[in-house]
């Protein structure tokens, strides 16, 4: 393949994967801002999306569908999580995060003892394929990176724009306060943690078509969503959506023109610097 | 020493009672009574006390589609041999346990089911990852360990006296067989796509010796780590003037993979050899896979019915519940692991041939069911060795089989060439059987 070609490529699939990443991790770094908390089980959300939507898919043949159901189941398994799990804890930063490993580990079992060890997969809604001069490209994953986008804007427009979104930046900023000047603290608290897991398991509804559903499909997820925000500054939505296109543009560039596993090192590296020279992120509040 | 010395005095009583018993069902057997009535009877006398098979299974974990089908065709094999009066006399029990295909959890199965579950013999294991970490354990242990894995690990030499491969063909000889074929109907400039572990490192190996040695190049590689779950990046790494590509995929992103391939190339596609493990658990009418039409598969035994036909394979396929297009009889969309699980069903009928032969009893007796084992040359086909003749070779534990090059034709499997054992054999470098025991 032809150098442009090659570079085109690398871009394309960096864009692809930099939304489709932007949209996993967002959840993760909005529930961080909102409640301080880190959430461990957050890629297992996204995995409850695709196990969801496959059997709604099977059932009703309805990506639509899916898209609505998915995003609701995992959404209410978040509120029962917040209510059972981490309101008694108090949401204790320490405590969270043992909590949350032992949701990933209920939900992946749960998943695994009622959905089974299998990679099911389901025909993409709307299949085309894009023929470039070099090489082609997927055309549901064009679409998948433009429904990413919609819903990271829809995101933003959420949280900067109503009445909840305030309630959630106020509660971020100070949480005290907030409550003070009569905001629903533990309401808003719910409402962000199962809107973070609403955002993955969209984010597994979307990928299912290209990947496969399956038990252990979160790991991966919550790894690079870690990065992202590590990257980007927990917390924050513009730091999440700048990292999430800086880590896919390096992966498929470096993917492309050296190899995949240089990729990953390079992620990792830049992690690594995040974390000694700009402990808050890019865009974190440790940040200048 | 106290354990050994009980099983001995057990062996002696179930040898002395297996004599009893042998008696008994000699009287009893011109009577034709009902055989739920016999098996009772088998049970009730202590020389009925069950040969026990420990099966390390791949429920969970990346290789949980083909744990499955092991499961299945176990139990079928089990079942079958129980109908037919167990292996000498003695009834057959499984007592499976699953890995995760993880090596780790590998290793505690093999000492979970020596130690606690005190079986007989264990078998069964498929990913080379796990093979390979569990095996030194099994060898520690001195306990017979019968894998299924179609890796080369075996047959190189590494693993040990105790670990043997007799039901499935090794990669090696496979890909040693199929490269005169593909060079002389696909082209000779090849670039192979292959899991980047010790699975895929053999066919990189053994393949590239194979087409250096008659005459064609290996002209890229590329080389694709196991957890993998997106492999459009990859494609540019197939150099132009690839003539054929040769791929090779295991776990659960293989569908994804075969897709991407298509997407990727389109119409200007080079050629395509693939081993069946890409697609295995995969229904080739699955969407986005119309472009494999025309292209080329290596099966180690045809998926779809009639494709070899003869009665042993039709029983076989009946037994393990496997409909004509190679999926679940009970659920159409649930596509089997045909080209591996035999393995499952063949190693089982060996183990019954080497106890049998050897007079096996209890592991005191494991020097001899090795030893016995070893000297073996041949498994003849029939509906022991379903997918074909093995022949044998003691000094590298391996067995050597038959292989299929199948084309795909209207979205299923038609088979176009059958290799021969002996194109797939080479000079063996190690030998087992120096080892001690």
């Amino acid at each position: 393949m032809s150098l442009e070609g090659q570079l085109f490529l690398a871009l394309l699939e960096g864009t692809v994967s930099g939304l489709v990443l932007a949209l996993t991790a967002l959840g993760l770094s909005l529930v961080f801002g909102v409640m301080r908390i880190v959430n461990v089980a957050h890629g297992e959300f996204y995995m409850l999306g695709a196990v969801v939507a496959w059997y709604v898919l099977t059932a009703t043949n309805s990506f639509l569908a899916a898209l609505v159901v998915a995003p609701l189941v995992a959404g209410a398994t978040a509120l029962v999580a917040d209510r059972f799990v981490l309101r008694p804890i108090r949401y204790a930063p320490e405590a969270t995060i043992v909590a949350t490993i032992g949701l990933l580990y209920i939900l992946q079992q749960l998943v695994l003892s009622i959905y089974g060890p299998y990679a099911r997969s389901v025909a993409p809604p709307v299949y085309f394929r894009l023929d470039f001069p070099w090489f082609g490209y997927s055309g549901y994953k064009i679409v998948v990176a433009g429904l990413a986008a919609l819903l990271l804007a829809a995101t933003w427009l959420l949280v900067t724009r109503t009445r909840i979104g305030l309630y959630m930046r106020a509660t971020q900023q100070d949480r005290e306060t907030a409550q003070a000047f009569g905001v629903p603290v533990e309401r808003i608290y719910a409402a962000a943690f199962a809107l973070g897991a609403a955002l993955a398991a969209i984010a597994g509804v979307l990928v299912l078509p290209i990947q496969q559903a399956h038990y252990l499909m979160g790991l991966d997820a919550l790894l690079l969503s870690f990065m992202v925000v590590i990257i980007g500054g927990l917390g924050s939505l513009k730091g999440t959506l700048a990292a999430a296109f800086m880590i896919g543009l390096t992966d498929g560039l470096v993917s492309v023109f050296f190899t995949p596993t240089l990729a990953r090192i390079v992620a990792s590296v830049f992690v690594a610097l995040v974390l000694v020279f700009r402990t808050g992120g890019l865009y974190g509040e440790g940040a200048a | 020493m106290l354990a050994g010395k009980l099983t001995r005095r057990q062996a002696l009583k179930a040898a002395g009672a297996l004599a009893g018993a042998g008696v008994a069902s000699k009287l009893i057997g011109p009577l034709s009574i009902d055989p739920a009535l016999r098996s009772t009877i088998y049970a009730a006398a202590p020389s009925g006390s069950p040969l026990k098979i420990g099966f390390q299974v791949h429920r969970t974990g990346i290789g949980a589609a083909y744990g499955k089908w092991y499961d299945r065709t176990a139990t079928a094999a089990v079942k079958l041999i129980n109908e037919k009066g167990g292996i000498a006399g003695r009834p057959v029990e499984i007592v499976a346990e699953d890995d995760g295909t993880d090596p780790k959890r590998g290793v505690e199965v093999v000492e979970k089911l020596a130690q606690q579950h005190k079986v007989d013999f264990i078998f069964g294991t498929l990913f080379s990852h796990v093979v390979i970490a569990s095996a030194p354990r099994a060898g520690e242990l001195k306990i017979p360990y019968l894998v299924v894995s179609e890796g080369y690990h075996v047959a190189s030499g590494k693993m040990n006296r105790y670990t043997f491969q007799p039901g499935i063909t090794d990669v090696r000889a496979q890909v040693t067989a199929l490269a005169p074929f593909i060079l002389k109907n696909l082209g000779k400039k090849i670039t192979m796509v292959f899991p980047d572990y010790a699975f895929g490192h053999d066919h990189r190996d053994f393949f590239g010796q194979a087409v250096a040695k008659l005459g064609g190049k290996i002209h890229g590689l590329v080389p694709i780590p196991p957890t993998e779950s997106s492999f459009t990046k990859y494609f540019p790494k197939v150099p132009a003037g690839t003539e054929v590509l040769y791929h090779v995929m295991v776990g659960p992103g293989v569908l994804t993979f075969v897709k991407e391939m298509g997407e990727h190339f389109g119409k200007k596609k080079p050629k395509l050899f693939g081993f069946i493990d890409s697609l295995e658990a995969v229904d080739i009418g699955s969407p986005g896979l119309e472009y494999l039409e025309g292209s080329y598969l290596w099966e180690a035994f045809p998926r779809y019915a009639g494709q070899y036909n003869t009665q042993w394979e039709k029983t076989y396929r009946e037994r393990v519940g496997v409909d004509a297009n190679g999926a679940s009889k009970s659920d159409p969309k649930d596509i089997s692991t045909y080209s591996h699980m035999f393995g499952v069903w063949e190693t089982l009928f060996v183990i019954k041939e080497a106890v049998e032969k050897s007079g096996y009893k209890s592991p005191s007796d494991y020097k001899g069911f090795i030893e016995t084992l070893e000297k073996i040359e041949t498994f003849k086909e029939g509906l022991e060795h379903p997918q074909g003749t093995k022949r044998f070779v003691g000094r590298l534990h391996q067995g050597f089989g038959q292989q299929f090059v199948s084309q795909v034709q209207g979205k299923k499997l038609k088979v176009v060439h059958r290799t021969k054992i002996e194109e797939g054999m080479y000079t063996p470098d190690a030998d087992y059987t120096k080892q001690p025991l």
